[in-house]
């Protein structure tokens, strides 16, 4: 008979082991769907797990996309992470990007078309203040109303798209544009603009920061009190008040910190890779990020990781659309496996399992 | 008598851990039987096997002769096993009629079954009301609903577990005359419990477990208290002595007409509540469960909000947060350890922080200094012999006499000025209880001022100087221990409920 037994400790072997065994696991299941699918299987997974790393001619194109993609993920990872910890649900990340960019965008372009080194400084405050205030709306309504976090900080995601469709048809529309919707171009005004800084890269002052971000993280859970606090309310309200928590505090920090990173992806996207606001500014990294965060078990390294394997895939899966034709319902499941193996596979760490035969009681 | 119930070679075995391990237990018709242990001995387990929650291992048990395997407590219940919990599984908000047909397979009209409810409760002297709401009820009341479930299906095992460490005295006697009516009647029980010297009183026969295995079966009777408590741990060891006591003449922790409300919802609230504690005194506040105890550690420490004035050392209390009092020299343990003293899934060193943080200076500016908060961890695990891997095992690791040493040693580690501990020994072995009382007598003769809340009436005649009663949120005036008797202190703690119970004896008598 199969039984699950709690460990005492969790295997440090597992942790490590478990995302490369769901990685095996999804390769298996992906290539059985993809032969079905009347596709080299093979072929199907070195194009999304290889050839965007090492392929000579696909990877110069594919290698700097990844770190573009996946800075964005991570700093709104860590961000969310550290709420995460504590129990507080922010969900709205996206929207909290949104009106980081939106804010350090409207600051940019009052300045335009004046050339002078605080205006990128400038934004990214704007961005940080954007995106913390829009995660401040669900802290507040939680800590004095006891309205739910998760709901509040969702719903606030459809207003801000809202308002970001407002303002790229409205008074941040470029005046030069000959009427199409969309901001100017951030990446054609210097002094705000985040340009690739070394060619071929994709390195921008937000990867920069996205790295900054996660040591800071790292350092802020393991050795400030800060952090402490966040991991003892997670684990413990009751011990952390006790302790000396002070938990409307600690909601409104981690509501506003978490939105402040979003902010700050979202400005250091619209002043790079984007380079404008318009209606479809935002492409879901704010939602993605949440699955990242799980996905690096709460752990900046973790997400880190977390991150760049959900940028491969990403990129991995346009590659395979347009070199093998594969349809895009089959990439989504095959990053739906791949999600599968890593959570199913996760309870590893915290279970073994035992073979035993069943005895007469 | 005859043999009713016989288990042999039952075992069963845990990750890491043998729980029990080739126990032997026979039982006679109409006996009541103690199992005694400490915690961890593997009682629950053996019980939790006789009732059908766990399969053993290993074993078989023989109930009347006949191959007894219950798969289920529904089925240990069918063929006459009946068992009261020592945690009530009751809802609050239903009346006892309405809590008893629920645990019913086959429940009968609801007004036979009020009648049999009152015909139960008299012939048991177990007096309770079927239409009133449990939450209003005592805890020694609900006791008395759980029983009269259980006496509903004409149990002949009747396993009662630690049932008397949630009554007053009074309440206990009662209890005892109720289990000795069964017992003539020749229902079988078997009784859990930590406390020597009712076992002496109302049990011919103990089994005594040590680490899973039987270490004894003897007359308890016919053994001292001391001696059962020996075989029970395994060594010997000293009951706590009280130091000579250096007390001061102000007093430095006093409360006057603190009042708050309940902290849960069928809490009590303090009402008007006044006391002092000098230096070098041990105050003691007994009574039952869940008369504001909770409250009244609560508001000492700064978790809840309260009116009327506490001060400490000449300044007020009641409007500085937590981490102020304790800066002050004013430090607390509260009655749960794990997910309110200490969180579950943190090390030692991370649960050492949790309360040392000021008054060890273990960060600056907010930095953690993990190095010296491990120092400090160690101190306390060698200064209180807590048994763990190290500093690193998480505190869900430790057993519970462990953890409540380290938790207590924690805050004693820190040189309060003042300590204010809830439930010291609560569901804590022998030893360890021994180890925290005369910690807690040390302290006060340093010249601390130690304020104890405890259930267990003996603890507190055995180590304070004074006691006071909380009864309903209301605390009696404390008196010196040398001149108060147990007797009081039970009536104390019997308080409003005492003519409650007097009144409802009538009622269902009439």
């Amino acid at each position: 008979m199969l039984q699950l037994e709690p460990r005492l400790e969790n295997s440090r072997v597992w942790i490590i082991a478990t995302p490369v065994i769901a990685v095996l696991c999804t390769i298996i299941a992906g290539g059985a769907m993809f032969a079905l699918l009347g596709i080299n299987p093979v072929q199907a997974t070195q194009t999304i797990f290889w050839a965007p790393l090492f392929d000579p001619e696909l990877s110069a194109y594919a290698r700097p996309q990844i770190l573009v993609k996946a800075a964005p993920l991570i700093l709104i990872a860590i961000g969310l992470s550290i709420g995460f910890r504590a129990n507080i649900w922010n969900i709205g990340a996206e929207g909290q990007y949104v009106m980081g960019a939106i804010a350090a965008g409207a600051v940019g372009l009052a300045f335009y078309p004046l050339d002078a080194w605080y205006i990128f400084p400038l934004m990214f405050v704007a961005g940080l203040v954007g995106g913390a205030a829009w995660g401040f709306i669900p802290a507040m309504l939680k800590t004095r109303f006891g309205a739910n976090e998760i709901l509040v900080s969702l719903m606030l995601v459809y207003v801000a798209e809202h308002f970001l469709a407002s303002v790229s048809l409205g008074f941040l529309r470029n005046p030069d544009g000959s009427g199409f919707p969309g901001s100017r171009n951030f990446q054609q005004y210097e002094s705000a603009a985040n340009p690739e800084l070394i060619a071929g890269t994709g390195i921008h002052l937000g990867v920069i920061f996205a790295i900054f971000v996660v040591a800071l993280a790292y350092a802020l859970i393991r050795f400030h009190r800060f952090g402490y606090q966040v991991n003892l309310t997670g684990k413990s309200l009751r011990a952390a008040r006790f302790s000396g928590v002070n938990p409307t505090k600690l909601t409104i920090a981690c509501l506003c910190l978490s939105g402040a990173l979003a902010g700050l992806a979202g400005m250091f996207e619209l002043t790079g890779p984007a380079g404008q606001l318009t209606i479809d500014f935002n492409v879901g990294y704010g939602f993605t990020a949440i699955i990242v965060a799980f996905l690096g078990r709460l752990h900046p390294i973790g997400i880190t990781a977390a991150g760049l394997l959900m940028a491969l895939t990403y990129i991995g899966g346009e590659l395979g659309q347009f070199m093998l034709n594969l349809p895009s319902a089959a990439i989504q499941a095959f990053q739906g496996m791949l999600l599968f193996f890593l959570l199913s596979l996760e309870f590893l760490t915290t279970y073994r399992i035992r073979f035993k035969l069943k005895r007469d009681a | 008598m005859a043999r009713f119930f016989d288990a042999e070679q039952i075992s069963k075995t845990y990750p890491g851990v043998k729980a029990n391990d080739q126990i032997k237990l026979s039982i006679d018709a109409g006996e009541i039987h103690a199992l005694l242990g400490e915690n961890g001995s593997g009682k629950s387990t053996l019980v939790k096997i006789i009732y059908g929650l766990l399969p053993p291992d290993e074993g078989k048990m023989l109930l009347n002769g006949q191959r007894y395997r219950p798969q289920s407590p529904r089925q240990a219940r069918a063929e006459g096993v009946a068992m009261v919990f020592q945690h009530f599984s009751l809802f609050e908000a239903l009346t006892v009629a309405e809590n008893i047909e629920l645990g019913m397979d086959d429940p009968p009209s609801r007004n036979k079954l009020e009648a049999t409810i009152d015909q139960i409760g008299q012939r048991y002297r177990l007096p309770i009301l079927p239409r009133r709401i449990v939450g209003d009820l005592s805890v020694g009341e609900r006791q008395r609903v759980e029983i009269i479930r259980c006496l509903m299906q004409n149990p002949k095992l009747l396993i009662m577990d630690e049932p008397t460490s949630v009554l007053t005295p009074q309440e206990a006697d009662q209890l005892f005359e109720t289990l000795n009516e069964l017992s003539h009647e020749g229902t079988s029980i078997l009784y859990i419990s930590h406390k020597l010297e009712e076992i002496r009183n109302l049990c011919t026969r103990a089994t005594i477990l040590r680490l899973g295995k039987v270490v004894n079966v003897c007359n308890p009777k016919s053994k001292s208290a001391q001696e059962l408590a020996e075989l029970m741990v395994g060594t010997n060891f000293a009951t706590a002595s009280k130091g000579s006591t250096v007390k001061g003449s102000e007093p430095l922790l006093c409360a006057e007409n603190l009042s708050c409300g309940a902290v849960t919802e069928f809490g009590v609230s303090l009402s008007d509540v006044n006391f002092e504690v000098k230096k070098g005194e041990i105050l003691g506040i007994a009574g039952v469960a869940g008369n504001g105890q909770e409250e009244l550690a609560a508001v000492i420490a700064g978790e809840a909000k309260a009116t009327g004035s506490l001060r400490f050392k000449g300044s007020d209390l009641l409007h500085k947060r937590i981490t102020e009092r304790r800066e002050l020299g004013l430090l607390t343990a509260p009655e749960e350890r794990l997910g309110h003293s200490a969180a579950s899934e943190m090390s030692l060193t991370e649960n050492a922080f949790l309360t040392a943080d000021q008054r060890m200076a273990l960060s600056s500016s907010g930095v953690i200094d993990w190095k010296k908060t491990k120092d400090f961890t160690r101190s306390v695990i060698s200064q209180f012999d807590v048994r763990a891997t190290g500093a690193d095992s998480p505190a869900r690791a430790l057993s519970g006499g462990n953890l409540q040493k380290f938790v207590i040693g924690r805050e004693i580690a820190q040189k309060p000025e003042a300590l204010v501990v809830n439930q010291p020994t609560w569901g804590v072995d022998a030893a360890a209880a021994a180890i925290i009382r005369q910690a807690l007598i040390d302290l006060a003769s340093k010249g601390a001022a130690v304020l104890v809340i405890s259930q267990d009436l003996d603890e507190l005649l055995e180590i304070s100087s004074s006691i006071a009663v909380l009864n309903l949120g209301q605390l009696s005036a404390a008196k010196n221990t040398d001149e108060i008797t147990r007797n009081e202190i039970g009536l104390l703690m019997g308080g409003v409920h005492g003519p409650t119970v007097g009144s409802e004896t009538t009622v269902v008598a009439a």
